[in-house]
């Protein structure tokens, strides 16, 4: 099982001078894992991600993504993994269609790439037809959905979630997790990062992040039972309540 | 006595291609001291209904008194009792936690000092950063200074505009910690929320969605309204175990709620010998099946299909 | 009272907080008089010519003489064909050529009768104008010289005297332009800028719940930018005595009030635009183009209005920066008192009048 690891972090540090944003993290992921990282405001949650999307070089510590070191090949982890955020995904000001080849586009797919992408996606929305529809015009659920077929659209190792299903209702919330699901069942790895403790009870496995240390790192139900309490709420809480500092 | 009375309000939004209907005919009361919870997602109206209540918005049509006074007429009586923290935390982010509260404090004809018993609670929780300004305070810390600021002239009302969106869970802990104290001072509180864990934590709440209320009630009297029995079910996949539930023509309906699937049947009887037909079928490993309480988020799912 | 002090000392602390855009509103107007009143200079000097002299007698040598030693022109070639003039244009080293033709003083002594010809690059059509100009003012004091000597009647002699900027400066023209431009970005653009970053934020929905009356909230927004109106006037009209040597001829008071009460009249329109702008973007570029582009076309100071077609003139008269730049002209160059300028300032007062009403009227109560 050792090579399926598609994440692996080993003492991952990040220092903003005398502040150690995040403090010698260590943790594996697997492929097709849905992986929840969680944490307070300010516990380093946003840090530690950058680290490994490529975007920022750690302090010290060893980590690689999809068989790619963060420090050196963090151009060809770039091609590998996908990302959608709650507050940031598509152009509101485009269509659907014309955001698809976009992100396509920036990652390289060829035209004909592009275009059978682009009939599956609308196919299995169940939104063919609607190409045309400007993303402002949809509602918040479709573009979430939207947003993250699109950002596994190039059909990468790993897809980072910041804060995906906020605001939206309760049934199209579980779509959109259907969705997670069926590219984790397909072989894609989803690390989310989310303070709602809701979320959180959907991932395989959840590590908790406090003052930028990793406090636990177990299945939501070890946790629950390892707490002693029915919910991720109180996992969450019982260790939160530790933190010394805040943003 | 009832300190917000809605009557039949509508109210729709034109733009040059289509009308948005926001509010479709929402009627509810609270009660003076009350905790009334506005529960449903984006777009459901919540804000659409608070700007109205505020004097901020005119209704298409429909009455609504605030205090006893009428939200057209008497606005300028309406505007000096009740308090409003608005969806995003209305805050100057280049100025102070100090400064922002006087600011506030002073538009309201008061001062820190006049009112600083009702605020104390919360505010000596952010003293320690008064100097700092708004926009570098973390999430938890800008929502407690919104709240003293919507808190200094001790409004009557208080409406709270999804208070605890984009907060972490410690602090929505706190907060609603704070509006259990609030209501003890006799101050009637609104406040609206995406999240149905927070329903709980209201006296009453009106469950909302796409302009309409589907139902108003205590969370208890929710959750008694769900008649058929739930059952939750897990197995080692979950995403093979929810489509076989799905496919099966007796289910209504399969819902994942975290580590387990929730499921009701149509016709209920023997659901349990059903469910373990459906995990033999399918060969599922480490299967789980038990009867559950439904919780809000059920009960909100079943009459969003009805 | 004491709401209105608190807020119009919050609205300073925002302006002081944000120090690159205090830098700029401070240090623009004086960006601005320097670049106008140095760079964009009309006038024209030591322009380079050449002279094609095709008769070399004693009127020609004369001639040439005194056109190379004016500070206007510069000889820089004798040419000695016409090919040789059209490729030193084609080059570009000259502005304009000067052609006598063969037996130029015999033909002035003899037939009263002697052409010159000026061959001018029309490229750029003012400074041609303004050579041409130049040249044949030279030349007619040269026939002036003559014709002292040999008395001969009907000639009409025209006498030029540039009144108010004798020496033709560009400055006396751009002073004014630039305080009337400056007012217009630092009052309508910034104010209109400040209420709608108030809508965008949010913080407006919690100032309308409050007892605040809304013209309050629109006048202390204001009263910070007066301060910083203040602080330009002041700036330009000093850059302009000590570094341009534009004096103040008229009446200092004078010049003051009519300067706040065109800065009222643009604070005004700020909140005007604000009351229809949703975001600062557009509060920029409503500004921009419905206040910046007018006044700079329309105040007469880079282009005179009365060389326009009759419908632009009469667009102009809605332009509050054109009374106002009339007015400035009067008062600071001419010297003239208000007796002059008595009508300029009540239509100027007319409008500020209208836009400050319709703007108040207009400040919505409400969110939609």
């Amino acid at each position: 099982m050792e090579n399926d690891k598609v994440i692996t972090a080993h003492e991952l540090t990040k220092k903003f001078g005398h502040f150690i944003a995040v403090d010698h993290i260590s943790f594996d992921v697997h492929k097709g894992e849905i992986f929840g990282f969680l944490g307070a405001n300010g516990a380093g949650k946003t840090t530690a991600m950058r680290m490994l999307c490529g975007l920022s070089l750690p302090s010290s510590g060893k980590a690689s993504v999809a068989g790619f070191d963060v420090y050196k090949q963090n151009e060809q982890i770039k091609k590998n993994i996908g990302y959608m955020s709650q507050k940031f995904s598509l152009y509101e000001d485009l269509t659907i269609g014309e955001n698809i080849d976009f992100y396509a586009g920036i990652y390289g797919l060829s035209n004909k790439q592009i275009k059978e992408k682009k009939n599956d996606l609308l196919n299995r929305l169940k939104i063919s037809g609607q190409e045309k529809t400007l993303v402002r015009d949809l509602p918040l659920g479709w573009k979430q959905k939207l947003a993250f077929s699109i950002a596994i659209i190039h059909n990468p190792a790993i897809v980072f979630l910041d804060e995906p299903t906020g605001g939206v209702d309760p049934i199209t919330r579980r779509e959109f997790w259907s969705l997670i699901y069926e590219a984790s069942a397909g072989g894609i790895t989803a690390f989310v990062t989310t303070h709602y403790m809701d979320e959180a009870e959907y991932c395989n496995r959840v590590s908790v992040m406090v003052d930028g240390r990793i406090e636990a790192l177990d299945t939501p139900a070890n946790l629950m039972k390892n707490f002693s309490t029915d919910s991720m709420n109180g996992v969450f809480l019982q260790l939160a309540r530790k933190a010394l500092r805040s943003e | 006595m009832q300190s917000v009375i809605v009557e039949n309000i509508i109210k729709n939004y034109r733009t040059k291609k289509e009308t948005v209907e926001a509010l479709k005919g929402i009627s509810f009361s609270v009660d003076k001291g009350e905790i009334f919870g506005l529960i449903g997602p984006d777009g459901a109206g919540k804000t659409s209904i608070f700007r109205i209540l505020t004097t901020l918005l005119l209704a298409d049509s429909g009455a609504a008194t605030v205090d006893g006074f009428d939200v057209v007429k008497d606005y300028k009586k309406i505007r000096n009792r009740v308090g409003y923290m608005p969806g995003r935390f209305s805050l100057y982010q280049d100025l102070s936690v100090q400064e922002n509260l006087e600011f506030f404090a002073a538009i309201f004809n008061t001062t820190i000092r006049e009112n600083y018993n009702l605020i104390k609670d919360i505010y000596q929780q952010i003293e320690p950063f008064k100097t700092r300004k708004a926009g570098q305070l973390s999430g938890g810390m800008k929502q407690k200074l919104a709240l003293s600021c919507a808190l200094i002239h001790k409004p009557s009302v208080l409406f709270l505009d999804e208070p605890t969106t984009g907060v972490d869970a410690v602090s929505r802990k706190e907060f609603w910690e704070m509006l259990h104290r609030l209501k003890m001072e006799g101050i009637t509180i609104l406040v609206s929320t995406p999240y149905m864990d927070e329903a709980s934590l209201c006296d009453r709440v009106a469950l909302m969605q796409k302009g309409v209320i589907m139902t108003i009630n205590t969370p208890a009297g929710i959750i008694s309204g769900f008649k058929k029995p739930i059952w939750a079910m897990r197995s080692s996949e979950m995403y093979r175990l929810m489509n076989a539930v799905k496919e099966d023509e007796t289910v209504e309906s399969c819902f994942p709620f975290g580590q387990y699937q929730h499921i009701v049947f149509k016709n209920p009887g023997n659901d349990e010998q059903r469910l373990q037909e459906i995990a033999r079928k399918g060969n599922f490993t480490q299967v789980e099946i038990q009867s559950i309480r439904p919780n809000i988020e059920d009960c909100f799912m079943a009459l969003m299909q009805q | 009272m004491k709401q209105f002090f608190i807020f119009v000392k919050k609205e300073c602390l925002h302006i002081l907080r944000d120090p690159r855009t205090l830098f700029i509103l401070i240090f623009m107007p004086i960006a601005q008089i320097v670049l106008y009143g140095f760079a964009l200079t009309t006038e024209v000097k030591n322009s380079r010519i050449a002279i094609f002299d095709q008769s070399m007698d004693e009127a020609t040598i004369q001639l040439t003489a005194e056109i190379s030693s004016s500070k206007y022109f510069n000889l820089v070639k004798v040419v000695h064909s016409y090919e040789e003039i059209e490729a030193t244009f084609k080059k570009g080293t000259i502005r304009m050529a000067i052609v006598f033709p063969r037996n130029f003083r015999f033909d002035l002594l003899h037939s009263n009768h002697a052409q010159i010809q000026l061959i001018a690059d029309a490229s750029d059509p003012n400074t041609a104008n303004t050579l041409a100009n130049y040249a044949s003012s030279i030349i007619n004091d040269y026939q002036e010289a003559l014709n002292n000597n040999t008395e001969l009647p009907y000639t009409i002699k025209t006498q030029f005297r540039m009144l108010y900027n004798p020496e033709l400066k560009g400055a006396y023209n751009f002073v004014p332009g630039v305080m009337a431009l400056v007012l217009m970005l630092v009052c309508a653009m910034m104010t209109s800028i400040a209420i709608v970053k108030e809508k965008e934020m949010g913080t407006m929905e919690v100032l309308l719940v409050s007892p605040l009356k809304p013209f309050m909230i629109i006048i202390a927004k204001t009263i910070p930018y007066l301060f910083v109106s203040f602080f330009n006037i002041a700036s330009i009209l000093l850059m302009s005595v000590y570094v341009l040597d534009v004096p103040i001829t008229g009446n200092l008071g004078l010049l003051l009030l009519e300067s706040i009460l065109f800065t009222i009249t643009s604070l005004s329109l700020g909140i005007l635009i604000s009351n229809s702008a949703q975001t600062q973007q557009v509060a920029m570029f409503t500004s921009m183009m419905s206040l910046f582009l007018p006044t700079l076309l329309f105040s007469g100071f880079l282009f005179p209005v009365e060389n326009m077609p009759l419908p632009l003139q009469l667009l102009s008269n809605i332009v509050p920066a054109k009374w106002y730049y009339i007015i400035v002209k009067s008062v600071m160059i001419k010297g003239l008192g208000f007796r002059y300028v008595w009508k300029e300032t009540l239509i100027l007062m007319g409008m500020t009048i209208v836009l400050l009403t319709v703007s108040i009227r207009n400040f919505k109560i409400r969110l939609a």
